[in-house]
């Protein structure tokens, strides 16, 4: 309907408010592309010492510079998407999944079972999430799948809280009581009649939710308890480069635009697709 | 009517007690969850058996986990957070000589970040629909996607290297005079500042332009009143409430960013303190750090809570 309306108007401004538009979710698929391909499209072996200096500055040779080793920070960098994106969307599709799950399950259920859960989960959103990582890191280490699962876990209430609350107002709807008197079974009023009219809201709070563990994570790593070295994600890129950083070396700015390209093209395109509005919902 | 607000209060203050009572519960039980033992780990895979059961009948580890559980929240109530495992002073200590540093580097912040907030959020509110709104709008969503280490770092680039206007690295020896004072947490506060004015303008400005359409302000406008007038004289006052709410709530953001600027402008702060503690995994440590930083969060969410109640008398009666 409006993309006739766009495609109809001419002219130099509706081409650049169009491109404008394609710009943001071309980002985040090129991104999401470098999860899967980055560490072979890369020019340099991410972990090979180049004929450079430490911290170069941008060249025809190596256009991000080099770090303190003297290895190629475009290749680190695209191979780090594998960590930052790969391990974020693991983290986000846990959280958003149980989120999703219990939330309806809540809806469904509700009496005291939603009641405990609630109450559980909101007490569990007053520890600020940084401090939950903190704790969650210096209990059980920084391994790859502790992470996700810390992730995961500490998005998870406000997942449930948001998710919850559409449901709730979804379960409240005649064809649910419809369905009930039917004598249709818990399990299937959650996922055929609650769930298909949801999808919209669980979406937008995928993204927003993604948006938010990506920046975690690489806190986490940036202070040298996230992604582990030899391995290295986007935060873990800023903190080995640190000491570059009175030269003005690339290597250190660098992986941090990438992350912020990432979250703002996330969160552009949710502004896009869903409306300004779906953030107000969440936190 | 006070008795109302009395009762209110009291009921915001008793849950602020007992989140932090779930609060210290869940640290607690993650602390203590992994099967992995402190004692072994402190004297190394080369320790005999009998040297790491007496340094676990030391720290209590042979307790049942309830007992030690009691016992730990009784300590933390006393303010007794035990002694590092890493150099065995006692936590209380290490904490006091660092929290000093963390309360001026909050409080600067606090004291550049309001009134910029404000004005920020008014204004755009004042002109919303504006360019001058929209750049506001666009600028609040970048300053809150973007990691605060890019802001951080971007700031080092462009006052430390590029203009050599401040000290890249904090240093909290001598202060001689007001430059120095200036020199050192001019980018540490610059770049507090950044993650939490976004946040507090976005959401004052919500609050006033809430309070701008409603139509009591239509009625002064059509009984010819100035724009001025409107904001300050009619407007402002009901918007108080929730301004004030937005602020104390803004304001817990802070400990998020304190934990990455301290860290990086290697400021001594008790985020540092925490940081250093987890990677050594003293978990003592973390623990009263913890818990002063969810009391510290809880106190401030308290705080917009009351705020709210105290500015809208709609909300006494619920």
């Amino acid at each position: 309907m409006s993309s006739t309306t766009i495609s109809a108007r001419r002219g130099p401004m509706a081409i650049l408010a169009r491109t404008g538009r394609m710009i943001m979710p071309a980002i985040v698929l090129f991104w999401l592309a470098m999860a899967f391909f980055g560490y072979w499209v890369a020019p340099y072996d991410p972990a090979g010492i180049q004929d450079a200096d430490l911290f170069e500055g941008m060249s025809r040779k190596f256009w991000l510079g080099t770090d303190y080793f003297g290895r190629d920070m475009l290749s680190r960098i695209l191979a780090g998407a594998r960590y930052t994106v790969g391990i974020s969307l693991m983290a986000t599709s846990l959280a958003v999944a149980s989120g999703v799950l219990l939330g309806l399950a809540a809806s469904a259920i509700g009496g005291l079972f939603d009641a405990a859960v609630s109450r559980f989960l909101d007490a569990l959103i007053s520890i600020p999430s940084k401090m939950f990582g903190l704790v969650l890191v210096a209990a059980f280490g920084a391994s790859i799948p502790v992470l996700v699962l810390t992730l995961a876990v500490i998005y998870l209430p406000g997942c449930y809280r948001i998710n919850r609350s559409v449901a709730v107002n979804v379960a409240a709807l005649d064809f649910v009581a419809v369905a009930r008197a039917r004598g249709e079974s818990t399990l299937y009023i959650m996922i055929r009649e609650i769930l298909p009219n949801m999808v919209g809201p669980v979406l937008a709070d995928f993204g927003l939710r993604f948006i938010y563990v990506v920046l975690l994570l690489s806190s986490l790593s940036f202070l040298g308890l996230g992604v582990q070295p030899p391995q290295a994600d986007w935060g873990s890129l800023v903190r080995e480069n640190m000491p570059g950083l009175p030269y003005g070396a690339p290597a250190v700015i660098m992986p941090a635009i990438a992350i912020a390209s990432l979250t703002i093209a996330v969160n552009l395109t949710i502004d896009s697709l869903f409306g300004r509005h779906a953030r107000d919902g969440v936190r | 009517m006070n008795a109302t607000i009395g009762r209110l209060l009291l009921t915001r203050l008793v849950a602020a007690i007992l989140t932090l009572w779930f609060v210290a519960t869940v640290v607690f039980v993650i602390t203590n969850l992994l099967p992995g033992d402190v004692a072994q780990e402190l004297l190394g895979q080369s320790a005999t058996p009998e040297a790491v059961a007496g340094l676990r009948k030391a720290l209590g580890l042979d307790l049942p986990p309830w007992q030690r559980y009691l016992e730990w929240l009784w300590n933390m109530v006393r303010g007794d957070a035990g002694r590092s495992l890493v150099n065995g002073s006692p936590v209380a200590a290490l904490i006091g000589s660092r929290l000093g540093n963390s309360l001026i580097l909050a409080g600067i912040t606090a004291l550049v970040a309001v009134p910029l907030a404000l004005v920020l959020g008014i204004t755009a509110a004042v002109y919303r629909g504006s360019v001058y709104d929209r750049i506001v709008g666009a600028g609040t969503v970048l300053a809150v996607s973007v990691p605060e280490f890019l802001v951080a770092s971007a700031a080092v680039l462009v006052f430390a290297v590029q203009l050599r206007w401040v000290p890249a690295l904090s240093q909290l020896g001598r202060l001689d005079g007001v430059l120095d004072v200036i020199r050192t947490f001019a980018l540490p506060v610059l770049t507090l500042t950044f993650v939490i004015v976004a946040q507090m303008a976005r959401m004052t400005r919500a609050a006033l332009v809430d309070v701008l359409s409603s139509s009591y302000i239509e009625m002064a406008r059509l009984k010819g009143a100035g724009q001025a007038r409107i904001v300050v004289w009619h407007a402002l006052p009901n918007a108080i409430g929730p301004i004030a709410n937005a602020i104390a709530f803004s304001l817990s953001f802070l400990l998020g960013g304190v934990i990455i600027v301290e860290t990086i402008f290697n400021y001594p702060g008790i985020a540092k303190l925490m940081v250093d503690g987890v990677s050594t995994r003293d978990l003592p440590l973390v623990q009263a750090c913890a818990m002063l930083f969810c009391g510290a969060y809880l106190l401030l969410v308290t705080m917009a809570d009351i705020a709210a109640i105290l500015a809208n008398p709609r909300l006494r009666h619920r």
